[in-house]
Order: C-alpha cells, then sequence, then structure tokens
C-alpha cells in the first residue's frame, strides 16, 4: 500500500493506491491554514483499512516539506512527482498544465523535456481565482457558472491580483456584466499560464489539465481548450486531476520510501503538529479586556452631533460615497447630524444599490424629510451622478477632508483605507497639501484581509475580532498581497493560529500604509491632528495597530466607514446654501419611479485608441457614456485641443521613416531610447541610403504577439513592449534591424554622469538572446557611445564596413548629419515647447510638465493619460521641453542618469513658475525611479509646489489617475485661493 | 569631540580627528573576506568594526528608511547600518560607516546617498559615511586608500577566495563534521595574525608559501570522497549572491540538502571592475591612460589569481578555478564586453564557467527587480540552456516579501532534476527501467 500526500498552499489532498496502483480512497480538502492537523485527520480515516499494515508514504506539495521534514518522512518535489504519476498513468500525454493554490506549472513532455514553473510574482493561480471570485461578490463555483453564460471578453491582467483588481474594478463599476467578467477572468488565467510560463514553446498535442481549478471549474476549462485551438481528445480532464499530484507522491513512495506501519505514520504526522513554531512574533494587540474596553470607549466619543431620528422633520443632505467596491450613502440634517447611513458592497451595480436606497430613504422618512441637496463622490461619481441627476459630484479626496474636518477643525493628516484605496494626504493652512494613493504593488487593503479571511472560513468581522487577544501575532512584515499568500503559508507551516495570523494581517495593512505608502521613519512626521477613516479603520485590531506603531493616540469617528459620503453631504449642504435660491435636481418621486437602468458596451472606432465604451442608458434618452478618453465618442464637437507637447513629439517621431531605397530596408524598433535617438538614426541611415522602416504604433495586441520571449517578468513595460515590437520588425520583412547597446548617453552637463538605466543600456542584448525568430532576419546591437563623436564615428564606420561594406567617409558623413539632426530635433522641442507655454499663459491655462522618460510619450505606455490631463483644459508640455531652462538643482543622490537629471532640472524649472505643476510619470518596475521619485518631490515640496506622481504598468486603470489629478487641482486651487 | 568639517558641496567629511576618536561600521559581506578586511583597516589605524548582525528587524529598519522599491541590499545594508546605530551600543558622536561604492551606471552606485537620506532622516546626520571606491570619488582628510592598502585588501580577497573554494570542496565530505569550518577559522585568525607583521606579511614568495600551506590543509582534512555531491553553483547580484542576510542562508540550506556549493570568488569581480575601464576605451575611444591604479590592480589580480589556480592544482582532489582571461572568453557570442553595469557579462560568464567546469546546477539570485541581472541573468538562461542542454539554472528573486519557502521549492525542484541528471550519468540504476530524460528548469 502506498499513500501520496500533497499539501498544497489551500488544500491537502491525500490519495492511497495499492501495488497495482488502483486507488483506494481520495480526498481533496481545504485545510483552512490547519496543514498538519487537518492532514492528520484525513489519514484517521484510514485506520480501518490500514490498521497495523506497513505502508510507503511520500509527501509533496509546496506546504509539505515542513511537514515531512518534521514527521521525517519523504519528501518529493511537486513538479517531479507530478512527471511520475504522468509516465505511468498518462504516457500519451506531450503537455502538462497544472495550476494550484499559489502555483502554476507547464511540463512539456515531448521533443525535449521541460518544465516551467511561476516566478515569485504569481498570478493565474486558484488563489487568484478565489479572490476575483470574492471581487464579484460570488463563489469561484458561482463564478465558473457565469462564466459558461459569457458573451464577450474583457482584456485583464492577470500577472496578479492587485493588476487584475484594477482591471475589473472599473469594468463593474461602468455597467459590464458579471458574466463577461468572469469569463474574462478565467481567460486571463490562460493568457497568463500561456504567456509567462510557455515562454515561446507552444502547447500543442495531447494536453493534460491537473490541479484543482483545472478539474472545478468548467469555464476555465473552456477557455483553455478555445484558447489552444485543442481539438476532441486532446485536451484531458482526468478524473484524478484534483489529486493527481498526490497520486504522483504515492508513485514516488512506491519507488523510493521505507515502509512504516500505519499507525507509526499517523503518530509522526500527529506529533509533528505538537512541534513548537518558529515564525516571528509580535507582541499581543489588546493585554487584557480592561485595556480593549478604554480604548473602544475613546473611540466612541468621535461621533456626529446626535439627533434624534425617529422625531426629525425638515431639510436633508444626502452624501454617496460610490466606492470601487462598496457604496456608501448617508443623509444628514443641516447641522451635520446623522439620519440614515448605508454601507454595503455594490455588487458590481452601484446604480441599483442606490437606487433602491433612495427607495430605502422614503420609505423610512416619507415626507417628513426633504433632500434639498446631494453630492457624489468615488470611483462611481460620474454614472451615479448622472444616473441620478445629483447636484455635486466630487473628488473623494475632497470628500475626505471635508468630513475629517467636522471632527477636528485642526487636522493636519488623514489616513482612509477603503477596499481598493489607501489614500493619506497632508493639511497645511486649510489645504491639502500633500496625497499620497497606495500604488498598484502595495495595495494590501481592506478587500485584501476580507479575501484571506473568506479563505479561511470565516467572515471579516468575526475574523478580525480574533485577531484582537492573540497572544502572538505572527509578523507578517509589510508587502504586497501575492507575496503576503505566500507569508502566511509560510506562518501556517509554522503552526501559527487563525487569531495570530488575523492579528498578523491587521499589523501588516498598518505596516504597510506607514512604510510603504507614507513611507515615514518618524510619526511626528504625519502630524499632530490624524483621523482615521475608511472601512477598513472600523476593525479594532488595525485601529489599534495603527496607534501602535504610531505611538500616538488617533481620531477615528464612529462612521469612519462612510466619512466619503460624510464629507459629500456636507459638501452638497455648503455648495446649496453658498447659492441662495438653489434647487436640487436630484431624481425624485415620479421620476425615480420611471428610472430604468441597463448597460452595454462597444467599442469606439473614433480614434487608434479603441476605447472600451460602456454605454449606460437610465430610461428615456438618458445616457452616460463611460470609459471614454476623450469627448469624440459623446457625439459633441472635437474640443479645441489644448497644446500638448506628448502628442506634438509622437507624432514628429513617427513621421520620421521612409527614405531613398538604395542600400536596404532597415528596421528600427519604437522602444525605450529610440524614442529619444530616432531623429539621431533616422538621419544616420537615410544618409546612407537605407529605407528606414519603424515598428508599427504600439498596441495591446503587440504586446502579447511578443508575450512569449520575455524573459523577466518584472522588467518595466516599455522594456516588455519592445518584445513586441522585434516581432512586427521581423514580419515586415526588413532586410536588418538596428538597435544599438547604449550604456551612455549624449552628456548634457546636468549630472554627474550622462547614463542610460542597465535597462535602456542592454536589453538589444536581451532581444538578441530570447526573440528565437531574429535569426529570420540580421539584428544589428553595437556598442554605441554617442558622449565620444569621435570614437563613435570611427567605430560605425568599422562597424557597417564590417558588415555592409560602406566607406568609412560615407559612414563618417552620415554620422556627422545625424549628430546636427538630433540637436535640431532637441532645439524643436524647446521652441514648441517655449510656444506653447506662452500659449497658455495668454489664455491663462496652468501648465503641467508631465515628466517622464522620452518613451512614455508611447500612448500604449502612458495609455493616454497626457490627453486627459489636456481635457481638464491644460496645457501639457514635457520635461525635455524645460530641462535646460533651470540651473542644476542641488540633489542628495548620485545624478548619474542623463533622463533622471532632465527630470530634477524640469522640477527645478517648475518651482520657479507659479502657473506651472509638474507630474511624474513612473513606470512600475522602474528601479531607478525608486532613487528619482524621492529626489523630485523634495525639489518640489521644499519650494512649495505639490508633488503628484503616476504609476503606470500594462494596466490602465485611468480612474485613478483622474482621481490624483483632480485631487492636484482641487489642491492648487485651494492654494491659490487660500 | 571631533569637529565637523563640510566639504563645498556640504557633504560631511571623516577628519583626521575623527580618525582618532571614532569607531568605522561597516556591512559584512562575506564571512571570512572581510574579516581580514576588518584587520586590513585596523592595522592602518582605523577603528573598524564589521557588522555580522542578522535578524528579522534588520530588513524592517531597511524598511523604514528606504524607498521600498528600492533594491534589496540597499535596504539590508542600510537597515543593518541603522539597527547597529540604534541597538549596537555605540555612541553615535564616535562612529563613522563605511561603504563602497562603485561608480556604475547600477543603482547600487547610490547606496552611499540613500545611507546619507536614511542617517538624516533618522536625525543622525551628525555620523559621518565614508566611500570605498577606487574611483577617487568623494575623499576624505581622515581617510586614505593607500597603494599598501589596496595591495593588503587584495591579499585579504585572495586568501579568502582561496580559503573559500576549499571550504566548500571539503565541507560535504569531511569525515569529522566541524573539521573544514575549524580549518577556515584558524586560517583566517592566523592570517589576521600575519598581516600584523606589516609589509613582510605581503611580500610575493610569503603569499605563495601561505597559499601552499592553505592548499595541504585542506586537503589533508580526512574525507570520504568516494560518493560525490549534487555540485551547485551559486552566482548573481554580488551581495545576495554572497552576504547569508541576503540570500536567506542559501548555502547552510544546500548544505542541508546534502549538495556541494561552488561559489566563484571575489577576486573575478575584482578584475571585471578594472577590465570595464580598459573595454570603455576600446568601445567609446578617448584618452587611454595605460599605468591607471585600476591597470596596475588587475595585473596585481591576474598574478595571484595564477598563484592560486597553480597551488591548488597540486592537489588532485580539487577543481581548481579558471582564470579570469578564460571566463572573458566564455562570454563571447553571449553578450559584448561592454555589458558592464552591475555584474554585467562577469555573471553570464559565471554561469557558463561553471557549467563548462562540471557544475551544471546553478542557483541565479538576484534581488527583485534587479535591473542589470534582467539581461545578464535572467535574459541570458535561454540561450545558455540553447546552447549547452545539460544546464540546470534557477533563478531566484530575493527580496523582504519573498519567503523561503517558495525560494526552496524552486531550488528544490532544480536538485531534484539535479540528482535525476546525476543518476543518469551513472547508469547503475536497475536494469530494465526506463531511462528518463532530465527535466530542466
Amino acid at each position: 500500500m502506498r499513500i501520496g500526500i500533497d499539501i498544497g498552499s489551500t488544500t491537502v489532498k491525500v490519495v492511497l493506491v495499492d501495488n497495482d496502483d488502483r486507488v483506494l480512497f481520495r480526498s481533496y480538502e481545504r485545510h483552512m491554514s490547519r496543514v498538519r492537523e487537518k492532514t492528520a485527520e484525513v489519514l484517521r480515516r484510514l485506520t480501518d483499512m490500514l490498521c497495523g499494515q506497513s505502508v510507503q508514504v511520500a509527501i509533496t506539495g509546496s506546504a509539505g516539506l515542513g511537514v515531512a521534514k518534521a514527521a521525517e518522512l519523504e519528501f518529493v518535489q511537486e513538479v517531479f512527482a507530478t512527471a511520475g504519476a504522468v509516465e505511468r498513468f498518462r504516457p500519451e500525454t506531450d503537455v502538462v498544465v497544472e495550476l494550484g493554490g499559489e502555483d502554476a506549472k507547464i511540463i512539456f513532455l515531448t521533443g525535449g523535456l521541460e518544465e516551467r514553473m511561476n516566478g515569485s510574482c504569481a498570478g493565474g493561480t486558484g488563489a487568484f481565482i478565489d479572490q476575483m471570485a470574492t471581487l464579484l461578490d460570488v463563489t469561484p463555483t458561482e463564478m465558473d457558472v457565469l462564466a459558461q453564460k459569457h458573451e464577450r471578453l474583457y482584456s485583464i491582467a492577470s500577472r496578479c491580483g492587485v493588476f487584475a483588481k484594477t482591471d475589473i474594478q472599473p469594468l463593474l463599476n461602468q455597467g459590464a456584466r458579471k458574466e463577461d467578467v468572469a469569463a474574462s477572468i478565467f481567460q486571463a488565467v490562460v493568457n497568463q499560464t500561456i504567456a509567462g510560463l510557455a515562454q515561446g514553446r507552444e502547447i500543442k498535442g495531447t494536453v493534460l489539465f491537473l490541479g484543482g481549478p483545472l478539474f472545478f471549474f468548467r469555464g476555465l476549462q473552456d477557455r483553455f481548450v478555445k484558447t489552444l485551438k485543442l481539438k476532441n481528445g486532446q485536451a484531458v480532464f482526468p478524473e484524478d486531476g484534483d489529486v493527481f499530484v498526490a497520486l504522483g507522491a504515492a508513485c514516488y513512495a512506491g519507488d523510493h520510501s521505507r515502509s512504516i506501519v500505519f499507525e507509526d505514520l499517523l503518530a509522526r504526522i500527529e506529533d509533528a503538529s505538537e512541534k513548537s513554531e518558529t515564525t516571528n512574533t509580535l507582541p499581543p494587540l489588546f493585554e487584557s479586556q480592561e485595556e480593549y474596553a478604554a480604548f473602544s470607549k475613546r473611540h466612541a466619543a468621535n461621533c456626529p452631533p446626535p439627533i434624534d431620528v425617529q422625531a426629525y422633520t425638515g431639510d436633508a443632505y444626502l452624501g454617496v460615497d460610490a466606492g470601487s467596491t462598496t457604496t456608501k450613502l448617508v443623509l444628514i440634517t443641516p447641522e451635520g447630524g446623522l439620519l440614515y447611513s448605508y454601507y454595503a458592497s455594490n455588487k458590481g451595480n452601484p446604480v441599483a444599490v442606490v437606487h433602491e436606497q433612495l427607495y430605502e430613504i422614503h420609505r423610512a422618512f416619507g415626507d417628513r424629510v426633504r433632500i434639498v441637496g446631494s453630492a457624489v463622490t468615488g470611483y462611481g461619481e460620474d454614472l451615479i451622478r448622472h444616473a441620478f441627476s445629483m447636484d455635486e459630484g466630487l473628488v473623494e479626496t475632497v470628500a475626505h477632508y471635508r468630513a475629517a474636518r467636522h471632527f477636528n477643525p485642526d487636522v493636519d493628516f488623514i489616513i482612509d483605507i477603503g477596499g481598493q484605496d489607501m489614500k493619506c494626504f497632508k493639511i497645511r493652512d486649510g489645504a491639502i497639501d500633500s496625497i499620497l494613493l497606495n500604488e498598484a504593488c502595495s495595495s494590501g487593503c481592506g478587500s485584501f484581509i476580507e479575501t484571506f479571511a473568506k479563505a479561511l472560513g470565516y467572515d471579516i468581522a468575526e475574523f478580525s475580532q480574533l485577531g484582537l487577544f492573540a497572544e502572538r501575532p505572527v509578523d507578517l512584515g509589510s508587502r504586497c498581497t501575492v507575496f503576503m499568500n505566500s507569508s502566511v503559508k509560510q506562518a501556517q507551516k509554522e503552526g501559527a493560529g487563525v487569531e495570530d495570523i488575523s492579528a498578523g494581517l491587521s499589523v501588516s495593512i498598518v505596516k504597510n500604509a506607514i512604510y510603504k505608502v507614507i513611507r515615514a521613519a518618524d510619526p511626528s512626521e504625519l502630524g499632530q491632528h490624524i483621523v482615521v477613516q475608511g472601512g477598513t479603520f472600523l476593525n479594532d485590531a488595525v485601529l489599534r495597530s495603527f496607534e501602535t506603531e504610531l505611538g500616538i493616540e488617533v481620531i477615528r469617528p464612529t462612521i469612519a466607514g462612510v466619512m466619503g459620503a460624510y464629507g459629500a453631504a456636507l459638501y452638497a449642504r455648503d455648495a446649496m446654501t453658498r447659492e441662495k435660491g438653489r434647487v436640487s435636481t436630484m431624481l425624485s418621486g415620479e421620476a425615480l419611479d420611471a428610472f430604468t437602468y441597463s448597460a452595454s458596451t462597444t467599442r469606439c472606432g473614433l480614434c487608434g485608441n479603441r476605447c472600451q465604451l460602456t454605454i449606460n442608458r437610465f430610461g428615456g434618452d438618458r445616457k452616460y457614456i463611460a470609459g471614454n478618453r476623450c469627448e469624440r465618442p459623446l457625439g459633441k464637437e472635437k474640443k479645441t485641443d489644448t497644446d500638448n507637447l506628448f502628442t506634438w513629439k509622437y507624432h514628429y517621431l513617427r513621421s520620421l521613416h521612409g527614405g531613398e531605397n538604395r542600400r536596404g530596408r532597415i528596421g528600427l524598433p519604437m522602444v525605450l531610447n529610440m524614442y529619444e535617438m530616432l531623429p539621431f538614426w533616422h538621419t544616420f541611415f537615410t544618409k546612407l541610403g537605407y529605407e528606414v522602416v519603424l515598428s508599427p504604433e504600439s498596441d495591446r495586441e503587440l504586446y502579447v504577439s511578443g508575450q512569449y520571449t520575455i524573459p523577466s517578468d518584472t522588467a518595466c513595460y516599455p522594456a516588455k513592449l519592445a518584445h513586441g515590437h522585434i516581432e512586427k520588425l521581423i514580419d515586415s520583412g526588413v532586410d536588418a534591424i538596428f538597435y544599438p547597446c547604449m550604456p551612455y548617453n549624449f552628456d548634457e552637463e546636468q549630472g554627474d554622469n550622462h547614463y542610460n538605466c542597465p535597462v535602456v543600456a542592454y536589453y538589444p542584448e536581451l532581444l538578441a538572446a530570447n526573440v528565437g525568430r531574429l535569426s529570420e532576419t540580421t539584428f544589428w546591437t553595437p556598442y554605441c557611445g554617442v558622449h565620444r563623436p569621435k570614437g563613435l564615428s570611427s567605430r560605425l564606420s568599422a562597424f557597417f564596413k564590417e558588415h555592409a561594406g560602406i566607406p568609412s567617409s560615407e559612414v563618417k558623413a552620415a554620422v556627422r548629419a545625424a549628430y546636427k539632426a538630433y540637436e535640431s530635433y532637441k532645439a524643436a522641442v524647446r521652441s514648441e515647447g517655449e510656444a506653447m507655454i506662452a500659449r497658455a499663459r495668454a489664455e491663462h491655462r496652468p501648465i503641467v510638465v508631465l515628466a517622464g522618460r522620452p518613451y512614455h510619450i508611447d500612448p500604449e505606455i502612458n495609455h493616454g493619460i497626457h490627453e486627459m490631463i489636456a481635457s481638464f483644459g491644460l496645457t501639457v508640455i514635457t520635461e525635455d521641453a524645460v530641462s535646460d531652462l533651470a540651473q542644476r538643482p542641488t540633489v542628495h543622490v548620485l545624478n548619474q542618469w542623463m533622463y533622471h537629471s532632465r527630470l530634477y532640472n524640469a522640477a527645478a524649472y517648475v518651482t520657479t513658475q507659479s502657473d506651472m505643476q509638474l507630474i511624474q510619470l513612473v513606470s512600475f518596475g522602474c528601479g531607478i525611479d525608486a532613487i528619482t521619485t524621492d529626489e523630485v518631490r523634495r525639489i518640489l515640496e521644499e519650494n512649495g509646489k505639490l508633488y503628484t506622481q503616476l504609476k503606470i504598468d500594462e494596466i490602465h486603470n485611468l480612474g485613478a489617475v483622474r482621481i490624483r489629478i483632480r485631487s492636484m487641482l482641487a489642491a492648487s486651487k485651494a492654494r491659490e485661493n487660500g | 569631540m571631533a569637529q565637523l568639517m563640510y566639504d563645498k558641496g556640504g557633504r560631511l567629511l571623516f577628519t583626521e580627528e575623527m580618525r582618532q576618536e571614532y569607531t568605522i561600521l561597516f556591512p559584512q559581506m562575506l564571512p571570512i573576506h572581510f574579516t581580514m578586511l576588518e584587520k586590513v583597516f585596523r592595522l592602518h589605524g582605523y577603528n573598524a568594526v564589521m557588522l555580522t548582525t542578522n535578524h528579522n528587524g534588520i530588513a524592517q529598519e531597511g524598511l523604514k528608511y528606504v524607498h521600498n522599491d528600492t533594491c534589496y541590499p540597499a535596504l539590508l545594508v542600510i537597515g543593518q547600518m541603522m539597527d547597529a546605530i540604534k541597538n549596537g551600543g555605540y555612541d553615535p558622536h564616535k562612529i563613522a560607516l563605511m561603504i563602497t561604492q562603485t561608480g556604475g551606471g547600477c543603482r547600487a552606485s547610490n547606496y552611499i546617498h540613500l545611507l546619507r537620506k536614511a542617517l538624516q532622516r533618522a536625525g543622525y546626520e551628525y555620523i559621518p559615511v565614508i566611500s570605498l571606491n577606487l574611483s577617487g570619488m568623494e575623499k576624505n582628510p581622515g581617510f586614505k586608500l593607500s597603494l599598501p592598502m589596496i595591495l593588503q585588501i587584495v591579499h585579504g580577497i585572495v586568501y579568502g577566495d582561496l580559503i573559500m573554494n576549499l571550504a566548500n570542496q571539503c565541507r560535504p565530505y569531511e569525515l569529522h563534521k566541524g573539521d573544514t569550518d575549524a580549518l577556515v577559522k584558524r586560517w583566517t585568525e592566523d592570517l589576521v595574525k600575519d598581516f600584523e607583521r606589516g609589509f613582510r606579511a605581503f611580500r610575493h614568495k610569503h603569499a605563495r608559501d601561505v597559499m601552499r600551506r592553505i592548499c595541504a590543509d585542506f586537503a589533508s582534512i580526512p574525507m570520504d570522497r568516494s560518493e560525490p555531491r549534487v555540485r551547485v553553483g551559486v552566482v548573481g547580484e554580488i551581495y545576495v549572491k554572497y552576504s547569508p542576510l541576503g540570500n536567506n542562508n542559501l548555502e547552510a540550506f544546500l548544505q542541508s540538502e546534502d549538495c556541494e556549493t561552488v561559489v566563484p570568488g571575489v577576486l573575478d569581480f575584482a578584475m571585471f571592475k578594472c577590465d570595464n575601464r580598459s573595454e570603455d576605451h576600446k568601445l567609446y575611444g578617448g584618452r587611454f591612460a595605460a599605468y591607471t591604479v585600476s591597470n596596475l590592480l588587475k595585473k596585481v589580480c591576474r598574478r595571484y589569481q595564477n598563484d592560486l589556480i597553480e597551488m591548488i592544482g597540486h592537489h588532485d582532489i580539487f577543481r581548481k578555478p579558471c582564470t579570469f582571461d578564460h571566463l572573458k572568453t566564455l562570454v563571447k557570442g553571449y553578450l559584448g564586453y561592454g555589458n558592464k553595469m552591475g555584474e554585467g557579462w562577469l555573471l553570464t560568464g559565471e554561469m557558463l564557467e561553471l557549467i563548462d567546469s562540471g557544475t551544471h546546477n546553478i542557483v541565479c539570485t538576484q534581488p527583485f527587480g534587479c535591473l542589470p541581472n534582467h539581461v545578464a541573468g535572467k535574459g541570458m538562461v535561454r540561450p545558455i540552456k540553447q546552447r549547452l542542454p545539460h544546464a540546470n539554472i534557477v533563478c531566484i528573486d530575493y527580496d523582504p516579501g519573498a519567503t523561503r519557502i517558495n525560494q526552496e521549492n524552486r531550488i528544490k525542484l532544480m536538485l531534484a532534476n539535479a540528482r535525476m541528471q546525476a543518476k543518469k550519468a551513472t547508469p547503475s540504476v536497475a536494469a530494465g527501467e526506463k531511462e528518463k530524460e532530465p527535466l530542466s528548469v
């Protein structure tokens, strides 16, 4: 008899097979973090069958190693176990695809055995599916049922749950069908598996699909079969798919494990759970019930003015906070007394929730309360405002500040942790001074703890309550969600209980906020009067950790969960009372009865962006279109465009191609520093008699076409896009592709050195090594040092003499012309920038320096952010238009990268111009910007300017960007007025 | 108390007076090498102390003061220093910090600035920071890297590399557990004592003699080499590759898995950095000075490397490392010699050298999101495997969030493949069992 035990991140699988490989027992169960107990429990069920018999046992799985070690049992790596079982039971298999709780694997069996496993940045796994189901407010099984009824698919990033959320949330908020979103989530998993794991190797032949998610979810199976275009019989979903790896472990045990008596095995596993833990632990949150009581009492005092809700008659103001996962709604008296409040998941349909609540309010108060003003804030602001004709809309940050001020007029720091967002802002002189929002990567927010609670089988309130008196909270550090999963896994492995994990998660949320988002070293950096709010702070464990970590007492209003809505209501009151005679336009009575709501989606074809539009209809001819980046699809006349140097530069560069084809066609990939160097190389090659062919404009499809050759998934998106550009250039059949390695940049004498970043410098070598199809063409990647014209000239002469037989006098002349062309391009950018600034000043438009890298002008990289900023009536210019206008500022870092020196200079220049703001674009994964952002911030803030940073990646979540920009505008306006 | 002096740019200087009064703290990267480094500094009148702390609080301290997206080594080194200042029992007014600065296009050249910013934020702006570099950056009146010192540091590196190399080859096979480590300890102490003899200790003849004795001593450890262990090479970003604090005690883990670890030495890195300068000249032109410190240093290193190889070569039981020049030729066709940021082409070269010398199993370590390693590490795995199909490489990312369990699971998979390959190479498996093709990660 052989037993295989597979202990994964979320489940325990046990199989018992006899010596003829017949399965006698199988079990697949969630272990709810009680790894050893659960394993022992399952094994005990075998007692009757195996009492006194000797068995061979092997353990496998990501959480199995610890158990195997402690119990001194044989361990086999799970990919290995799988390969063994496939060989024995499914020898016809060509490829194995296995998805587990947190791991994803592909094993290629025929045509060169190869195996791939997801890296530390793990998306597209079971945990991801669970997380997404929570987001949709359904169980994973329900999500599967939904997916089978889909009509269309959306593009959703699945690299990590956090990214996917940012894609899914706007879809839900804009009214996309849940069925379609569910199927899209499965499609994202499939794409992730193919792109991230297969990395260029085709998945073909007979494919064996293993692991829980692929065993249980029909919708996922379906997406795999369709995407891989597998024919009948080629896709195998075995009846043992869920326990297949355990089966492999059993096979392994047969070959490798010593026999032991069953009782001994059971005892070993049971004893193993007695072993003491080694995880780092923290002091308890509360030492005693008394301590907790005092804490609760202190915070209970921060409440809105008390009123008699039952007796109140008169005017009221409505505030709605249509958040990303939840909808919050309050009704207040003119004095701020709370008449009604509502806080619940928006269930993917905030419109329906608000509609229902308006009825609810009417039912509760009848005619004794009259709503005389309303305002809405949050992600769903536009949608809700249009749907119900609300009076005012305001950006969340302003709403939160308005509410916080009500509780403490001296408030100087506000932190709000909601379901998806974390917002912190400092207040100075009665206006928002600096805004910090969580970046795409570090959003360990409310929904994260909730997902965990559910995964462990608790509801959120119960789960957080458990943590309050945990004796030894686990120290999970501060890190992103995906990593947190594995930290919890590690803690579980080491025997931490649910209480300790609960408390540990609360502490980690706080640490994440303080050290990753706020990045404070000292609580005094925050302020003296701190107000905390957002649903997550209603969790006492989180609140307590926050106070402990900072060592000060803070204010948490009793209505912490609805502060955004409360602020909106106060804002509505202020606005309505300011304008005498203003009458609320909000739907009521019959109009509300006649209200209907439906949504459909379409793709806008008016420009290359091809925005996905959601058309919301509210009955009658009222509709609201969302998802657009500009005004065009709204049927309005195209607004007179404000000046936008991003667009100007982009069009200028894209026009640099062609030329007489005397020597051949040369392909230049429009990636990374080519956005700076193109005028140089274009002139160089046209002078030499080459026809210059640029790679096509970037889009999602182009990215996906090259995704399979990306070796390092954590590189920045601009670099990863290069793979698609190379593919397209190969397709275009050019004679050669030229993409030089350039560790050094031009020396603009603005820094201590003039390097490019390592990725820009050497990415051509990475492409040469990884894009297999490059063998179809010639790929030139010489090292070029433009900082030394003489050296470059002789080096290129030698290079083109050797590779193309071009006389060196010709090359030298071309180099000279290239330098001139580059200089005139630079001059053109500067004079165009100057002209735009002058026009903006004549028209009294504020100016935004959208500062980043040359390649940030690629619309697929900036996702149209520049257009969106311009749509607020601002003039947008680039950093290189002004970087030579300022004195080189003192920076406290090594100023050695040329593009980054421009940032410092541009920032320094902006501080001297009253009508300019700087927004820094940062590509996710840019290691260098970890250094520059702090410096740019310092330069701006020391001189009284606001700092705004936009992190961009392959995802396009303009909603979050809009919040930042509106907050910035609101803050700078407040500053002007103040 | 020493007077605080600043240079024109406002940088706090390490003065002659401080040299008398201050303790200089510096982070450990390699236990053997850096112990000797500490000694060299002391010989020259600096009260240097190597920090050897290793606990969870270090990364947390780093997270507090350093931008979280900064590379992991910066986080750890700065965290370790802040932790030492706060909890090390030193008078903060009587310490200085020392950190290496390579001055390349990698983020690492910014560590010193990030450290200063951290000090500022924590209110320790009065603690001077000394840059240890060969490029003449950031001079200090109280600290000079003299030529004798440089030569002595080179000695420390040579001896350190030699001892590390031999110890790794002995440890898995020793009959009495602990013999190797005892010898490592003894020799480190002896060498430190030897250094006290001053210049005599650094004569070439003497150095050769010392190397000969070290080799003989390690060769005489009672060992059972009948059963060869799976050999695993460790390469990567220099800090996480070497520092147990950086790589979650990778070497100890590999030992517990019954592996023989092969860790390329520091000498190659030193020569790589010197070599970059002449390569830059070849690629970009400009004036070339043949008699620079870096050229001299490279010559010295080359001489000692040859000695080291020769001495190890006297003992058949040991594999000898290859020369830097050989390593450099291996890279051809993979990367250009202009790839110099971080570990640059050296990293690829080390992987190729390991495979070339029969160590097919490799852990390539890097901090999460390490910029140069996107290209020279992860980016080169595919061509290496294409051309050398038996290569068995796993890339592991390190950062404060990565858990040991995930790292170890992936290393275990690499090891399972390695064992299968080893089994295939020695076909003692029961007849009739189907030959399996090796898995490669």
